[in-house]
């Protein structure tokens, strides 16, 4: 490649990644520029690491980084059979007639079986481009897309082969045990391995038709913390799940410097005198006694109907993450009735469990199972009176979707009156409140409520909550 | 920019990197490879990020050793101040040398020696630059320290120079290599983030990890690490409080060892998960997943 060529290149793959999210300054494109001339620019490999080490500075971009990344730096060029050699013996596969690619089918299929055995990577990455290249193409008119994922995972559907290929590694041994659990996983990672690289493959093979610049567009997924909690799939929800504890971690942390910068408490006189013994009884520093904050109450009261069970999980787990901030945290859950639940979350309890046991035992449904929050509020406030008291911070978790059911404005009210703060998070954009059966704008007077669509918000809103 | 203090690379290439590195027994992945040579020959400082456990500070102490270096470590941790971090004057040692003087001294004269190398605390930074050697500065656990700490690191590791007003401006002869980590139980600041090269280290991957075990537990049969690397895989899947990194894997590795255990099967994992999982609700956790008991 001519240097021209190259630094274009380079300049926009920054603007791509800038483009995606990424705040790559000046300086730091710089460097990648002085990284690559350090480096073998023909190791692919290596130019990633120079790229990454320059410009990547946090964690959940790396992600958005490598989908770029293989864009703009492709692994080959066409079906790869000249940087490679190995992909040759397929052939332009437009011709094919429908027994051959049977066959061919048949035969990627085989060696997707020992590949994903043999567990070897470059392998795979091999397979996967050439069944891209077999299998994932359409005649379709110009300016149409012309590679398609689910195609190639659909011909060679490699779940398929998943109770073959747990015999093989078994041999033998019993099933349902340890070995099973273990080999499963290992094969259902090495599945997904192989999703991935397909992925890829048909995103390298449709920029090459269509220009990177429109590929990268829509190929760059949201950051985790940017995803909607309604809109989340399983994947992410578990995504987020696992990212509670290093969450709750930060804010304390957080939580902690601010403390420390806050006022200290009144001055130590002991230890200020043991102190000044080392520099012959003149008081070089004065030592404070550390200042005690105030820790409130927390309760929790969160709709767990299914619209919107995945943000009040996630809040209920951070909001237990974070229990040693607080003197005592109470949770409530509600569909059509309201039951307390904080037994289920008990220190030490598994997280999972809690949440399963809760959706089961906890007497949240008293009607038809929808979201009835009038019935809920005058339950909770009658069943409950003493819960929320003048040091509690309440929070409620609910998109406020009545039915068109009864609003029990005047139980809120006094619940809220009773409290030291309240708030209401919503996880449904602004723009939705009050549409439909949303009766976001009634509850929004007798109490502050606040959107918390994604885990960002949500972060942001729990620092401020959180006594210093 | 000023130029910079003449630095001489440890290193030639990556592959260098990885060969050197893996004899003193440190197993580096392309990337880890890659961005070290990067580091040495740009005279970056190295930020490296992941969850405990996974090795960064064994990176340190390995580039340490393979490029024949001496390492200096600052432990970061709340409330570390530049007292600690740069320098101080030995107030109490100064204090006796005036007492010491009597009466018959001049002040200037006083003056001019108690603030002399004699009386100056050296602290790591400090130690670090002064260094004419091939030296290693290790800042750990970075996230751990008060952003007016990065403020200093900022200052410290742009220039690599100190000021010490009485002493005047001390600059490297030969610039330290630099690994700063942290577990990102905060963000770092943008500005010490844009100055340095970034690794993130996570767990790695299934074969590399085998490799590490049987390096560092070189007893245990290559049948049970890959048994054992394929379990803690396995652990690492489920939703835990605390997933296992390798130095769990290396502790389980020894563990096994120790009790004779030849095969990881139902009985030898459940005896020995205490080893890889801390919480006891974890461990709840993977007896039911896993059907141990």
């Amino acid at each position: 490649m001519a240097a021209d060529g190259l630094i274009d290149r380079h300049v926009a793959f920054v603007g791509a990644l800038r483009g995606a999210g990424l705040p790559v300054s000046l300086a730091e494109s710089l460097d990648a520029t002085q990284a690559m001339a350090a480096i073998d620019l023909m190791d692919r490999r290596q130019l990633r690491a120079a790229y990454a080490a320059s410009v990547v500075k946090r964690a959940p971009h790396r992600a958005t980084f490598d989908r770029l990344f293989d864009l703009w730096w492709p692994p080959a060029v066409g079906d790869g059979s000249e940087s490679e050699g190995d992909a040759a013996d397929i052939d332009d596969m437009t011709e094919v007639e429908p027994a051959d690619l049977d066959a061919m089918r048949n035969a990627l299929r085989d060696q997707l079986r020992e590949v994903l055995l043999s567990g070897d990577d470059e392998a795979l990455r091999r397979l996967a481009r050439q069944s891209v290249t077999g299998l994932g193409r359409t005649d379709s008119p110009p300016g149409r897309q012309s590679w398609f994922t689910y195609r190639v995972l659909r011909a060679l559907s490699p779940e398929t082969l998943l109770a073959d290929l747990l015999k093989a590694i078994l041999d033998g041994d019993e099933r349902g045990g340890l070995a099973e659990k273990v080999a499963r996983q290992m094969l259902a990672e090495r599945i997904k391995k192989f999703e991935e690289y397909v992925e890829a493959e048909v995103r390298r093979r449709l920029a090459e038709d269509r220009g990177v610049e429109a590929i990268a567009k829509t190929s760059v997924k949201p950051l985790i913390e940017q995803v909607d909690f309604l809109r989340a799939s399983r994947d992410e929800i578990a995504e987020l799940r696992r990212r509670v504890y290093p969450l709750a971690r930060r804010l304390a942390t957080r939580l902690t410097a601010k403390r420390r910068l806050g006022r200290s408490g009144r001055l130590d006189v002991r230890r200020t005198v043991r102190a000044s013994l080392s520099s012959g009884g003149v008081p070089l520093t004065t030592i404070h006694k550390p200042h005690k904050p105030h820790k409130p109450e927390l309760v929790v009261l969160c709709d767990v109907s299914g619209s919107v069970a995945a943000f009040a999980h996630f809040t209920v787990l951070l909001a237990y993450a974070l229990r040693e901030q607080f003197a005592k945290v109470r949770v409530f859950a509600f569909v059509d009735t309201c039951d307390e639940v904080t037994r289920f979350f008990e220190r030490g309890g598994d997280v999972g469990d809690a949440l399963a046991r809760m959706a089961q035992e906890a007497n949240v449904v008293w009607f038809d199972g929808h979201s009835d929050y009038g019935h809920s509020f005058e339950v909770f406030a009658q069943k409950w009176p003493d819960a929320v008291t003048p040091k509690t911070s309440l929070l409620i978790l609910g998109d406020a979707r009545t039915n068109y059911r009864a609003l029990s404005l005047p139980s809120l009210r006094s619940v809220v009156r009773h409290a030291r703060r309240a708030y209401w998070l919503n996880p449904e954009p602004r723009q939705y409140w009050g549409s439909g059966d949303s009766a976001s704008s009634s509850y929004g007077d007798v109490i502050p409520m606040i959107e918390c669509r994604n885990a960002a918000q949500l972060e942001e809103f729990v620092e401020q909550l959180l006594p210093v | 920019m000023t130029t910079r203090e003449p630095h001489v690379p440890m290193f030639s290439s990556p592959d260098d990197v990885r060969d050197r590195l893996a004899a003193t027994g440190y197993l580096a992945d392309d990337a880890i490879a890659t961005t070290v040579f990067l580091a040495d020959v740009l005279g970056k400082p190295l930020l490296v990020e992941g969850p405990a456990g996974t090795g960064k500070t064994e990176l340190a102490k390995a580039v340490t050793e393979a490029a024949d270096a001496t390492l200096v470590r600052l432990q970061c941790y709340e409330g570390l101040d530049e007292a600690r971090a740069l320098y101080e004057w030995n107030y109490r040692k100064q204090l006796l040398r005036i007492q010491a003087a009597g009466d018959g001294q001049k002040w200037e004269e006083t003056h001019d020696d108690i603030f002399s190398e004699e009386f100056l605390l050296a602290r790591p930074l400090l130690t670090a630059i002064r260094r004419d050697d091939p030296t290693v500065l290790l800042v750990d656990e970075t996230d751990k320290a008060d952003v007016e700490v990065e403020g200093l690191l900022l200052e410290v590791l742009s220039d690599f120079q100190v000021t010490v007003p009485e002493l005047g401006t001390i600059t490297a002869t030969n610039r330290p290599f630099v690994v700063l980590t942290s577990n990102a139980t905060r963000e770092l600041s943008e500005a010490l983030k844009r100055r340095c090269l970034f690794l993130h280290m996570d767990y790695p991957d299934a074969e590399r990890e085998k490799a590490i075990v049987l390096r560092r537990v070189p007893e245990v049969p290559e049948a049970l690490a890959e048994q054992l690397v394929r379990t803690i895989r396995t652990l690492r899947a489920l939703e835990l409080k605390k997933s296992p990194s390798i130095a769990e894997s290396i502790d389980w590795a020894r563990t096994l060892v120790a009790l004779g255990i030849e095969t990881l099967d139902e009985a030898a994992v459940g005896q020995t998960l205490g080893v890889v999982l801390k919480h006891a609700s974890d461990q709840a956790r993977a007896v039911k997943e896993l059907g141990l008991n």
